[in-house]
């Protein structure tokens, strides 16, 4: 059946207990994203690494569909911490693989290839990117601050 | 037992005999959004094509005398449908349009006045100047609020709305605080799209011309799906769209006045509005014309008549009956299941059929996701009417709107769909 296609039970999971999901009070960038279709929204902030400036720090609050949030939660287990280089890399593959470019890989999006159901119903595609742009366009912000750097630039 | 011969109106309805998501019946409740169309009117759209094409309003040929004839009578069929007069009825690109329409009637108008422009008789009641208040309702679609923001943005006007009691209707008592001599247009819906419930229109009319206010009716939900005569409704414009009505896509409708119509500055300009053109300066025909710059939309006319007719046929009294039977029904059934709450009257006074709900534990997406599985086409989200979801606390609703070709059947199908979402996703 198609719909446990996208809606795979580690998919489930992460819907019913999202991981890391709450606000710090100290940031470096934080962004708002919506899906003005339906209306699903996400706070995320990065606060870069006082140990190591290239390290990104992701905290989010979300509310929006399973697929949606289910997401976010992956990209916190596969990018909190990471550098801006490697979020692109997987921000880059979840992309292709939901316009079915690139097959799912395990070592760049972790739980995220469970995502590849997805790909079935275009007008879900947005909600499962809608964390990883939000992460995207924050850690951006984050590496043009001079704030909270430590290791050069 | 239907008031309605619904399964031989089905048969009118060449799509609703596909099948989706791997086999599956179609069962199709979202009509508020768009509706289906009957072969009649995609035939009286081919028709048009291939027997009458032509450019109307301009050349002499007999191809262009033929469309012209097919365009006005269409229009004359579409206004006959509310009681109005051929020459008040305006085509537009869809409601949204007609709308704004009359909003850029008053950024026209003030700009004209600021200028110190000569204005038509009339026209000085769509000057607005700082402080003037532009009333609109918190259950608007936002193609009725964001138009009217743009224009408090850029004129100065300060919007005001009446406000949603927590049963889903406008709280009437907000009326005369809200309603004030400063208050130049009240621009309301007719049926909420997203809460079904059916606004009492004498009653803002009253206090709206108490101030000798403009009045603007949005009647995409109600014109569609129940008797709406000109003559009964104390306003001054009413908006409408084709789609939502069994017609085409591409066509939407504006009804005004008139006097008023006759006082107002054009819109969109170009082609065909004109009267005479220099150089230097043109002059307007007068209404519909000037309204209508550009080829028309004539094969949308025509097919929309052709709606116009079908509906007809069935009668708008029955039609209303018919969807009444659904949502009480639906209503019924919807409220007996656990974990589901309705948005909106649950009485069925001046109940229209859009039937809103969102399930405890569930979002709206995946609700809508679970049954489209089985086949059923819903709408999720906020519907364009962000604020009634603002309104009460919930990020989205999953909505199902009711049409002639949906029987109760349907509605025991959407409910089945409710309870596998619920047992999916093991909220309940």
């Amino acid at each position: 059946m198609q719909l446990e296609q996208m809606y795979q039970e580690i998919i489930l999971d992460h819907y019913k207990h999202p991981h890391g999901k709450g606000l710090a009070d100290n940031f470096t960038a934080q962004v708002h994203h919506v899906n003005p279709t339906c209306g699903d929204e996400i706070t995320l902030q990065i606060t870069r690494d006082p140990a190591d400036g290239q390290k990104l720090l992701v905290s989010y609050q979300n509310q929006g569909c399973s697929i949606s949030q289910a997401s976010a939660s992956i990209l916190f287990d596969q990018l909190n911490g990471q550098t801006l280089p490697t979020g692109e890399l997987a921000v880059g593959h979840l992309v292709a693989m939901l316009q079915r470019m690139e097959e799912p890989n395990e070592e760049i999006l972790g739980d995220g290839i469970a995502l590849v159901g997805v790909a079935q119903y275009p007008a879900r595609v947005k909600c499962a990117l809608l964390a990883w742009m939000a992460w995207k366009d924050a850690a951006i912000q984050a590496l043009g601050q001079n704030q909270a750097t430590v290791g050069e630039k | 037992m239907s008031v309605l011969d619904v399964a031989a109106i089905r048969k009118d309805f060449p799509i609703l005999a596909r099948t989706v998501r791997d086999g599956k019946k179609l069962i199709y409740l979202d009509s508020g959004a768009t509706s289906q169309k009957p072969t009649s009117v995609l035939d009286a759209e081919r028709n048009f094509y291939e027997t009458h094409n032509a450019a109307v309003h301009r050349g002499a040929h007999q191809l262009a005398e033929e469309a012209t004839i097919a365009f006005e009578k269409a229009r004359k069929n579409i206004a006959a449908f509310i009681g109005a007069q051929a020459n008040d009825l305006i085509f537009t690109k869809n409601a949204t349009e007609a709308i704004n329409l009359i909003a850029y009637s008053f950024v026209n108008a003030t700009l004209k006045q600021l200028r110190g422009e000569t204005l038509p008789a009339g026209a000085e009641r769509f000057v607005l100047v700082e402080g003037d208040e532009v009333v609109v309702t918190e259950m608007e679609h936002h193609s009725n609020l964001v138009p009217w923001q743009e224009l408090c943005a850029k004129t100065g006007a300060v919007l005001k709305w009446i406000g949603l009691t927590d049963d889903g209707r406008l709280n009437y008592s907000d009326l005369t605080t809200v309603i004030t001599p400063r208050t130049k247009v009240v621009s309301f819906t007719h049926q909420s799209n997203l809460l079904g419930s059916i606004n009492d229109v004498a009653k803002i009319t009253a206090a709206a011309r108490a101030v000798d206010a403009i009045v603007v009716l949005d009647a995409c939900q109600s014109i569609p799906h129940m008797p709406v005569a000109v003559s009964e409704l104390d306003v001054d414009f009413i908006t409408w769209s084709g789609h939502k009505m069994l017609g085409p896509m591409g066509i939407g409708c504006l009804w005004g006045r008139s006097e008023l119509l006759a006082s107002l500055p054009p819109f969109i300009s170009g082609g065909s509005m004109i009267e005479t053109v220099t150089m230097e300066a043109s002059t307007f025909a007068p209404p519909p014309q000037r309204f209508e710059a550009g080829v028309p939309m004539a094969a949308q006319a025509v097919a929309l008549s052709a709606a116009v007719d079908y509906l007809q046929a069935i009668g708008m009294d029955k039609v209303a009956s018919h969807e009444h039977e659904l949502t009480k029904v639906a209503l019924a059934t919807l409220g007996d299941i656990d974990g589901v709450r309705i948005l909106g009257p649950t009485d069925f006074t001046d109940r229209g059929s859009a039937v809103s709900f969102v399930v405890e534990g569930i979002h709206p997406h995946d609700v809508g996701q679970v049954l489209d599985s089985l086949g059923i086409a819903v709408r999720v989200g906020h519907h364009c009417a962000w604020p009634v979801c603002r309104r009460y606390e919930v990020p989205a609703t999953t909505r199902a709107t009711f049409y002639v070709y949906n029987d109760l059947a349907d509605i025991h199908a959407l409910a089945d769909g409710i309870r596998q979402a619920q047992e999916f996703f093991g909220s309940n």
